[in-house]
């Protein structure tokens, strides 16, 4: 129908008009809690609520540009992109935010790195895990005690430094 | 001249032993980042800030500069070897590069992109050196309703003015604006957006950030993309010298970039990408052999390699003097300067001129280093592009975690009975921002420019308004504003007509994507 070129009709971008909602929940978020803010009455004028609502006014023009773009359907065309290999590196990373205090930063870095690899299909996982902390413990080693880094050390690295749990 | 002695200071700075040590590891570093595809030079400065934060500032700096320089020699390495750009502005290298190497010409390609790099680095840094002291010295009377102009030009350059679509672009940005509300406001101590948690309090990192879109968001696509094809590196065959003919085709290109690429660079006019692809064009109809571009001519190869390698150095000129970042490497170099309580800007010229004219000619010794680095060193660097991709991003996932755990590894979240870091969840949660950016064609660049540079829009936008009481008239009343508003209605402007009238092709190759 917009472009009088293509025989077949455009439906709109589905995806797209996902992500219109979600610019104009942003500028409903930020309109909200700037609405919110309790302000003496003598900053009133320049204070700290007029950036937001520019800001969010601004949102609320592109989700309508956004809504309008989906409806011509002028996005790029996108890749057809595996899910599996993201689920991996998301739960590498869940995994080791979930392990690091209680393990230490070279088991649970391990995991993330064991789980990177398994998204790019190289396996398998006790193995690359295996090889993912000891690369870790090396990394850990010379950016905690060689660069004086802040990381947090496990039953793995007081171990491998002290001798002792 | 008083900038020959300032420059000569500064080189006897940058010649002593430990400012010579962290330029040479900075393009050293540079260099590697530069050559593997998927890493930048914005993620490496930003994983780097926590490991400096108690080194010395200097070297600090005069490092961050080297990666910057050397991830512009050694992206080119990649685009011609891989037919892969190893960063954004050598996505033109690959172009004829890659068609050379195939032909045996690998050597003469990596040279011409090599000594390209150097003469325009050379004359691009000589040319920060003599037009920084005149923009301070115009940027001392600026007003902050001139600087407030000066980053609405900024922002329209880095989001409308070049991609496929000022619509994505300016998303891009208002992200970026809108993350960077968070936190307290810095005028009146009122807290913005925090949703009562604490970690929020200070804002969002703009590092933090970075290495999630950058790395995160990166390691995420290529993961997942199944279209993406295995590419083989060409091996270097034949002799890696440039022959006569190869110096005479070259030389006038390495200028030619030189002057299309520093002045983007230095004018908030895009990025090094945007430069090297005006330079190609430029080559293309400059050349006696036309007939050879697109069948690896070698000024395809001189002339975009020069001038992104002139526009990183251009882009230091606004960093330095107006503290006023245009890439994202810049802006993450802005982070780094701040990290040290240093403030770019025309001040900063005044109150450590020694630090500045240190830094400024590092960039000279630096460019020597790699010159000899890139040269004879070349088979070093194609070894890396060996490396498996999964040891790669899994090695890349593990230093850009170590990296923000590094900034900030308080393990101030409960989910439940654990600890957990709430810097890694934001890392995490950008992260996958940044895959969906990539993924519906949203540019990169935009939202950390728009974080960083947004707040500080901001405290000019008000510093205004508050000395003119309100009067929002006094945004355009200053000649210096006015043609900066024109400046920046003419960048969103004629790309608009450009694609009105079909040309829009050619807008869509100068995405400002990375670095």
């Amino acid at each position: 129908m917009t472009t009088g070129s293509s025989s077949r009709e455009r439906r709109p971008d589905g995806a797209a008009l996902v992500i219109a909602a979600i610019l104009a929940g942003l500028a409903v978020v930020i309109f909200w809690q700037t609405s919110q803010m309790r302000l003496p009455p003598l900053q009133q004028r320049v204070g700290p609520t007029v950036f937001p609502y520019v800001i969010a006014s601004g949102l609320v023009l592109l989700a309508i540009g956004t809504v309008v773009s989906a409806m011509r359907g002028s996005f790029p065309e996108r890749s057809k992109d595996d899910y599996a290999p993201i689920f991996w590196i998301i739960g590498g990373l869940v995994g080791q935010i979930m392990l690091l205090s209680v393990a230490g930063f070279s088991i649970a870095t391990g995991v993330l790195f064991a789980c990177t690899a398994k998204a790019f299909g190289r396996g398998p996982i006790w193995q690359t895990a295996l090889i993912g902390a000891v690369f870790s413990f090396v990394v850990w080693f010379i950016f905690a005690k060689g660069l004086q880094l802040s990381l947090p050390a496990g039953p793995l690295e007081r171990l491998l430094t002290t001798g002792s749990f | 001249m008083e900038t020959f002695d300032l420059l000569a200071q500064g080189l006897i700075s940058a010649l002593q032993v430990h400012n010579l040590i962290y330029a040479l590891i900075g393009v050293t570093l540079g260099t590697a980042v530069g050559v593997l595809p998927g890493i930048g030079p914005a993620l490496t400065v930003a994983l780097l800030l926590p490991v400096t934060y108690k080194l010395d500032p200097a070297g600090s700096l005069i490092m961050f500069a080297g990666i910057y320089y050397g991830g512009m020699y050694g992206g080119s390495t990649t685009s011609i070897l891989l037919n892969t750009p190893g960063e954004s502005a050598s996505i033109v290298t690959a172009l004829e590069g890659n068609k050379m190497a195939r032909q045996g010409r690998g050597g003469p390609a990596l040279a011409t992109a090599a000594i390209g790099s150097f003469v325009a680095g050379l004359l691009a840094t000589l040319g920060l050196a003599f037009i920084a002291p005149f923009v301070v010295k115009f940027a001392l009377a600026f007003g902050p309703w001139d600087y407030f102009a000066l980053m609405v030009l900024a922002f329209v350059t880095v989001s409308a003015a070049f991609g496929d679509s000022a619509l994505r672009g300016l998303t891009a940005l208002f992200i970026g604006l809108g993350l960077g509300l968070i936190g307290i406001d810095l005028q009146t101590g009122q807290t913005r957006l925090a949703f009562g948690i604490m970690d929020l309090l200070d804002g969002i990192e703009v590092t933090t950030m970075a290495v999630a879109l950058f790395a995160i968001g990166e390691t995420l696509k290529t993961a997942s993309d199944r279209d993406q094809v295995n590419a083989e590196v060409t091996a270097v065959k034949g002799s890696v010298w440039m022959t006569l003919e190869d110096w005479k085709r070259s030389w006038a290109a390495w200028l030619r970039g030189t002057f299309i690429g520093f002045p983007i660079g230095a004018m908030p006019a895009g990025g090094a990408d945007v430069a090297s692809f005006l330079s190609y064009s430029a080559e293309k109809s400059f050349s006696k052999k036309p007939e050879e571009f697109g069948h690896g001519a070698i000024e395809g190869v001189a002339g975009p390699e020069a001038a992104n390698n002139a526009s990183a150095a251009g882009t230091l000129v606004p960093l330095l003097t107006l503290g006023l970042p245009t890439t994202a490497t810049a802006a993450i170099m802005l982070a780094g300067f701040q990290q040290f309580g240093l403030q770019p800007g025309p001040l900063l010229f005044a109150n450590n001129a020694p630090l500045v004219w240190a830094l400024i000619a590092s960039l000279l010794v630096a460019n020597f280093m790699l010159l000899v680095l890139n040269l004879p060193l070349i088979g070093l660097w194609v070894r890396l592009l060996t490396i498996p991709k999964h040891w790669l991003y899994a090695g890349i996932l593990t230093f850009a975690t170590l990296g923000t755990l590094g900034a900030n590894g308080a393990m101030s979240m409960g989910f439940g009975p654990v600890r957990i870091s709430f810097e890694l969840v934001l890392l995490l949660a950008f992260g996958v921002l940044g895959y969906l950016l990539r993924r519906f064609g949203y540019p990169i660049a935009p939202v950390v420019v728009g974080l960083i540079l947004g707040p500080m829009a901001e405290q000019q936008l008000r510093r205004a308004l508050a000395i003119s009481q309100g009067d929002l008239l006094v945004l355009v009343q200053s000649p210096v504003s006015i043609v900066l508003y024109v400046v920046a209605i003419v960048a969103v402007g004629l790309p608009v007509i450009m694609r009105m009238r079909g040309k829009g092709g050619v807008l869509s190759q100068l995405a400002t994507d990375e670095d």
